[in-house]
């Protein structure tokens, strides 16, 4: 099944569908998440039956300034699909999908410890690769970098935006 | 500076916080009395690195486990954002540094594929001898240190003594025995050297002696077999709902391999099966990787045949994208090609300021996003790869198997002995330097 087949399918449904690079990605709206990715994984000739990743991207100056990005794989029709859902600024919610897809435990926890989104309904929403103390969402791109005190004698440690290349 | 380390800010560390509401018993709602929970790790010799484990245990039993990561955690996607896109390849190497050349090879792909470039079939064949050489590597290590943990020491030795001699080919090609940044965007950072065939012809014929033996000693032996079937047995089904994929996935009967699925750097032209088993247990993965190292042994030397009649650039002819720092391994190891520090130095002035904007500046990748994945030792490696159009990547996102497949614990362990811990997780073959990159 070709990615243009593919993304005919599901645009019949979703209309937001794009096409780039050979790779197809749709937006959903995140009310809408649960029914569409219970869609996808049901209809037929479109089968996208497992979950490959959960993250999100930060773009501070844009409206949306978040994308939560899910990566489906179809493994019957061996095809991919990329669905985004657009989370803003001001209201960092998302449904959690871990009902539907046991997988997306684990990354949404790490989506929700890099970035602070929230996967609504998710049973155990803590931090899992930074320690539970700590401040701050760091693969947010208005996280402050480094310059944190370090315990090497006398050492100190510019951001790393402020060395190297820029 | 006069900063002493009491007055540094320190989180405060309270392990009783990650025995969290799961530890309730569901009937009473309460947390039981009889039973004792205890930390196994994250300094432990048989955890399979800085792996820490919440056990809630009732006598050998375990009840509960949570498995608790991070303690590698590196940062290594956020690093790759303030660094060129060709420096990139050097922080997700890194990521799991046992299959390193696997790192490097999603995430030059997903470069190659925003950039929109096709790569030189030399350097097609090259990385596919790489990979298919680092993931028996890989598997030798799953081998030794999960034969180690169960006080199988002389399988440790073996394996190790094995895989030394593929690093030593991986120096004499790359320069470095490790985390090699070998595979750039647009190919391999150059070709191979003159002693390499020999010493892969001889690897070749050595491997498959070397893995009969490995079968000799463990297929059959009754105290490997006693630890580890029906240990850790997971159904395909579950299998497929927490996104396990490689060898745990295959051992459980499903097929599934990237390789095949979607095959990238010409797979499909390569003739090898994809070994499944339909025990699910931990030593069906034992025999999947051992069979697995086999077929890779028969890509392995097809790649080697293919080098000879497969001449020409090892790097993509565009000096756009094309890294243009012509390396050479000398004497003294790897460094700068005297040629091509003749040419930029003394010849072209064009040639020196185009290698001045390559190296401080280094290239522009239009603006995009994709989602590479090869299969590596572990499974599905995916890396989801953002580009704004400048010269640094706006997001890289590695989907590491190792971390997926770590969710399985609890399933695999719950209800079992304490002693299953070891077989289970040393099957699963987690490497912690890709589950907390």
């Amino acid at each position: 099944m070709s990615v243009a087949e593919l993304a005919a399918a599901v645009e019949a449904r979703y209309p937001d569908v794009v096409v780039a690079r050979g790779e197809a990605t749709v937006v959903i709206d995140r009310n809408e998440l649960l029914d569409a990715l219970a869609w996808l994984r049901d209809e037929r000739g479109v089968q996208l039956d497992a979950l490959s990743s959960v993250t999100a991207t930060h773009w501070p100056d844009r409206d949306p300034a978040f994308w939560v990005v899910y990566e489906l794989r179809s493994t019957a029709l061996v095809q991919r699909l990329r669905v985004k859902v657009p989370v803003r600024e001001d209201d960092q919610h998302v449904p959690s999908v871990t009902e539907m897809f046991p997988t997306a435990n684990w990354h949404e926890r790490e989506t929700f410890d890099l970035y602070g989104i929230e996967f609504d309904g998710h049973p155990d929403l803590t931090r899992i690769l930074l320690p539970a103390g700590w401040e701050g969402h760091p693969l947010r791109k208005d996280e402050p970098l480094g310059g944190v005190p370090t315990w090497f004698k006398g050492a100190t440690m510019p951001p790393i935006d402020e060395r190297g290349m820029a | 500076m006069s900063t002493s380390r009491h007055d540094l800010p320190v989180a405060p560390f309270d392990p009783s916080g990650d025995v969290t509401e799961g530890f309730r018993d569901p009937s009473t709602g309460d947390y039981r009395q009889e039973t004792m929970i205890i930390n196994m790790g994250p300094q432990h010799p048989s955890t399979h690195g800085v792996l820490r484990l919440l056990l809630e245990l009732d006598g050998e039993t375990i009840i509960r486990v949570k498995p608790v990561i991070g303690y590698l955690h590196t940062g290594i996607e956020k690093n790759t954002e303030y660094r060129s896109w060709v420096q990139g390849v050097t922080y997700v190497t890194r990521a799991d540094y046992v299959a390193p050349f696997f790192n490097e090879l999603a995430y030059c792909m997903a470069v190659e594929r925003l950039l929109g470039v096709e790569v030189p079939p030399r350097a097609q064949v090259i990385r596919v001898l790489v990979c298919e050489l680092n993931r028996i590597t890989s598997h030798l290590v799953a081998l030794a240190t999960g034969g180690l943990e169960l006080g199988a020491s002389s399988v440790m030795l073996y394996g190790l003594r094995e895989r030394e001699l593929i690093m030593e080919i991986f120096e004499v090609i790359t320069g470095l025995r490790m985390n090699h940044a070998y595979i750039r965007p647009g190919g391999v950072v150059m070709d191979l050297p003159e002693e390499a065939p020999r010493k892969l012809r001889d690897l070749i014929d050595l491997l498959p002696h070397r893995i009969d033996e490995y079968e000799t000693l463990l297929n059959d032996n009754p105290i490997w077999r006693e630890r580890n079937t029906d240990v850790a047995v997971m159904s395909a089904e579950r299998c497929m709902q927490l996104g396990i994929t490689g060898p745990p996935l295959r051992s459980a009967g499903v097929a599934l391999d990237l390789r095949k699925d979607e095959p990238y750097c010409g797979y499909e032209t390569y003739d090898f099966d994809v070994i499944t088993r339909t025990e699910g247990d931990a030593y069906a993965r034992y025999r999947v990787r051992i069979d697995e190292m086999r077929e890779s042994l028969k890509i392995v030397e097809q790649a080697f045949s293919r080098l000879a009649d497969t001449p020409g650039p090892v790097m993509i002819d565009d000096p756009k994208v094309g890294w243009q720092a012509k390396l050479s391994v000398g004497p003294d190891g790897i460094g700068n090609d005297p040629a091509y520090l003749a040419h930029i130095m003394e010849e072209s002035m064009e040639a020196l300021i185009h290698h001045f904007k390559m190296v401080t500046q280094g290239v522009e990748v239009p603006p995009g996003e994709v989602y590479m994945a090869v299969e590596a030792p572990r499974g599905e490696l995916g890396m989801y790869v953002v580009s704004d159009g400048g010269n640094r990547p706006y997001r890289v996102k590695i989907r590491d198997p190792s971390f997926v497949n770590l969710q399985a614990v609890p399933d695999l362990i719950e209800g079992a002995l304490i002693a299953d811990i070891i077989p289970a997780i040393a099957s699963l073959d987690p490497v912690m330097g890709g589950v907390d990159r």
